[in-house]
C-alpha cells in the first residue's frame, strides 16, 4: 500500500486523504495511518509546491554548480557536503560519479548575489579545488511537471 | 434527377451518439464524460518513431497485411500476454484501427440470410456492419442482473439453424463488463456443438482489473473458431493513429486480407512503425495507465455509492454503466437535462442498443480533477432529482409509490 500511497502523493501532495483511499480501494483510516507513519519515518520528507516563480515576474536565479574537492583526513564526502548543505539559500547538493564530486543547485534572488556565494562561501571552504557555474535560463520541466506547454483539451466531446 | 442511393445504406439507422454528439457539439463549456477514447497522449516513445519514420521518408506502402516486423510483433505480443499462437505470414493482418476488421470480418463471412448474435449493450458498428454485409443481426440482450455477460442460456436461446458467427465484445464498451475464463468455458462447448464462429473484439484486453484478460481463442476447440481482433488506440492511447489487427485462421484472413487489399491498400505506414516500438517496449506504458484507470474506476464507484446511484462494479475498460431507472425518466432524458442544468455530458446507455435503456454510459477516460467537478453536478443533480420525486410523490398523496421506471428490457 505505501508504494501505491506514495506514487499519488508524489504527484499531488494536496490530495484528499478521503479521495486517495477511494482511489486506492483502502479504508480512509488505514490509508491516514500510513501516511502518519511515512511522515514519522521520514519516507515523507515535506510537502512542497511547485511554483512558477517568472509568471508573477519575481526575480529568481537558479544556478547549478559542478564542485570539485579532495576528501581530508577526518573529513570525507558526507561532511563536506553537509558544510555546503547547511546554507539556507542551497536548495539540493548531490553526489556524483564522473568528472567532478557534488552538484549544487543554488537559488538567488539576482546573479551577483549567487556568484558571491560561490566567492564568498563554496571556493574558500579548504577542500573545494574548483566549481563551475551554470545559470539556469529557462525550465522546461520540473519534478515531472512540463512548465511551458499550454494544455488544450482538443478531443471531441462524445465519442462511441 | 432519380435516387441514386442505395437503399441499404439510406436505411441504416445514424448512430444514436451522433444525435446526443450534436447537442452537446453547441455547448463549448459543457464537461465530457462522454468520450470512449483514452485522455492519456501516445506514450513519447511511440510518438517519436512515428515523427522518425516520416523523417526518414518511409511514406510508401506497406504490404496489404503490414509490416513484416509489426505483425511478427504483433504475434510476438499475442503469445505473450494471451498465450494464442499464430503465424505473422498467414494469420494476421494489420486494419486501420479494430473497426475496419470487424468490417472485413463479416464481410467476409457472411452470405445473405445467415444470423449473426450481437450481445448488448456493445458498441455501435456490430449491427451496421451485420446489415451491410447482408447478414441478419439477432440481439443478445444482456442483464444487468449478470453483469452484463453473456450466459450459455442467453446464447441457447438465440441460437437458430441460420446463426453463424457470435460477436464477443469483452471487456465491453459501454458497460465495463469483462467475462473470465471459466465463464467463457460455459460458452464454448455451445459454440463447438452449434458450429459458431466467434469474432471476439478484445480492442479493451489490457484494461481488465481483476486479474489478466483471457482471450476465448486460447480456449481449448477455440483457436480454429475465433477471429480476434485487437489494436492500439487503448492499450497505447493511440486512437488517432488508425491502427488494429485481426488474427485468426488462414482461412479467413486470406479473405479479409482480399477486401483489405481493394478498400484500403494497407494500414497508415508511420502508424504502423510506431506500433512496431509500441509493442516492443510498451508494457510499462500499458502497465501505468491502467493502474491510472483504475484508481478512477474505484473513484467513480465511491461517489456513486455516496450518492446512492447504483451502480454494478465494471472490471474492464473504460466505463462505468450506472442504473438510473428509479428516476422514472429515459436515459436520453436523463443525459439531456443533465447536459442542459449541469452542463455534464454522458451517453445514454441506448446509443449502445435498445437494451441500454435505465442506465448511462460514463467515461473514466478524464483526469481526477475533471471527474471530480463533473461528479459533483452529477451528485447536485442526483439529489434535485430525487427530491423532484419525493414533492410530486407529496403532491399525488401516495408517499413512498415510486412511478415505475421507463426500463428497458433488459
Amino acid at each position: 500500500m505505501r508504494e501505491k500511497i506514495l506514487a499519488v502523493l508524489e504527484k499531488n501532495a494536496r490530495m484528499d486523504q478521503k479521495e486517495l483511499a477511494a482511489l486506492l480501494g483502502e479504508p480512509e483510516d488505514a490509508v491516514a495511518a500510513e501516511i502518519a507513519a511515512m511522515e514519522k519515518e521520514k519516507i515523507i520528507g515535506g510537502y512542497h509546491t511547485l511554483i512558477d516563480w517568472d509568471k508573477i515576474g519575481a526575480d529568481k536565479v537558479t544556478a547549478l554548480i559542478e564542485v570539485k574537492v579532495t576528501p581530508q583526513r577526518g573529513m570525507g564526502f558526507d561532511s563536506i557536503a553537509e558544510q555546503i548543505y547547511r546554507y539556507p539559500e542551497v536548495q539540493a547538493v548531490y553526489l556524483m560519479s564522473g568528472a567532478f564530486d557534488f552538484t549544487v543547485i543554488l537559488e538567488g534572488k539576482t546573479m551577483r548575489e549567487v556568484a558571491q556565494f560561490v566567492a564568498d562561501r563554496l571556493s574558500p571552504l579548504e577542500a573545494v579545488l574548483s566549481t563551475a557555474t551554470h545559470f539556469v535560463l529557462k525550465k522546461y520541466k520540473d519534478h515531472g511537471t512540463i512548465m511551458v506547454q499550454e494544455v488544450k483539451a482538443e478531443r471531441m466531446l462524445v465519442m462511441p | 434527377m432519380r435516387n441514386f442511393l442505395s437503399d441499404k445504406v439510406v436505411s441504416l439507422e445514424p448512430s444514436g451518439i451522433r444525435k446526443f454528439f450534436d447537442i452537446v457539439s453547441e455547448m463549448p463549456d459543457a464537461i465530457s464524460l462522454g468520450v470512449g477514447e483514452p485522455d492519456f497522449d501516445t506514450p513519447w516513445h511511440v510518438r517519436e518513431e512515428g515523427i522518425y519514420s516520416l523523417q526518414k521518408g518511409r511514406t510508401f506502402y506497406t504490404s496489404n497485411s503490414g509490416l513484416m516486423p509489426l505483425r511478427e510483433e504483433i504475434c510476438r505480443y499475442l503469445k505473450r500476454r494471451m498465450h494464442v499462437e499464430y503465424h505473422p505470414e498467414r494469420q494476421v493482418l494489420v486494419t486501420v484501427g479494430g473497426s475496419e476488421a470487424i468490417d472485413l470480418a463479416l464481410r467476409a463471412l457472411l452470405n445473405p440470410g445467415d444470423e449473426v448474435l450481437i450481445p448488448q449493450p456493445s458498441y455501435v458498428s456490430y449491427l451496421p456492419c451485420t446489415l451491410l454485409a447482408d447478414g441478419v443481426p439477432v440481439v443478445i440482450e444482456l442483464k444487468e442482473e449478470n453483469q452484463f455477460k453473456l450466459t450459455r442460456q442467453e446464447l441457447l436461446a438465440a441460437i437458430t439453424p441460420r446463426t453463424k458467427v457470435l460477436v464477443l465484445p469483452f471487456p465491453n464498451n459501454p458497460t465495463g463488463a469483462v467475462m473470465t475464463r471459466e465463464e467463457l468455458l460455459e460458452l464454448t462447448e455451445v459454440l463447438q456443438e452449434k458450429d459458431i464462429f466467434v469474432i471476439s473484439d478484445e480492442i479493451y484486453s489490457e484494461l481488465a482489473y481483476n486479474g489478466t484478460h483471457t482471450t476465448i481463442a486460447s480456449l481449448p476447440g477455440m483457436w480454429e473458431r475465433t477471429l480476434l481482433i485487437n489494436g492500439f488506440s487503448k492499450s497505447y492511447a493511440m486512437t488517432g493513429w488508425r491502427l488494429g489487427y485481426a488474427a485468426g485462421p488462414e482461412f479467413l484472413i486470406e479473405q479479409m486480407t482480399k477486401i483489405h487489399q481493394y478498400a484500403i491498400m494497407c494500414a497508415p505506414t508511420n502508424s504502423q512503425y510506431a506500433a512496431v516500438e509500441a509493442l516492443r517496449n510498451g508494457d510499462r506504458d500499458i502497465a501505468e495507465m491502467r493502474e491510472a484507470y483504475d484508481q478512477r474506476r474505484r473513484y467513480l464507484l465511491h461517489r456513486f455509492r455516496n450518492m446512492g446511484l447504483p451502480c454494478f462494479e465494471p472490471h474492464g475498460a473504460f466505463y462505468c454503466f450506472p442504473n438510473i431507472q428509479r428516476f422514472g425518466m429515459s436515459s436520453e432524458e436523463f443525459a439531456s437535462r443533465f447536459l442542459q442544468e449541469e452542463k455534464v455530458a454522458v451517453v445514454p446507455g441506448t446509443a449502445f442498443g435498445r437494451c441500454g435503456e435505465g442506465f448511462i454510459r460514463v467515461s473514466y477516460a478524464y483526469s481526477l480533477d475533471n471527474l471530480r467537478e463533473a461528479l459533483d453536478r452529477m451528485e447536485r443533480f442526483v439529489k434535485r432529482l430525487d427530491a423532484e420525486r419525493a414533492a410530486e410523490a407529496g403532491q399525488t398523496a401516495q408517499p413512498g409509490q415510486a412511478a415505475k421506471p421507463e426500463a428497458g428490457s433488459c
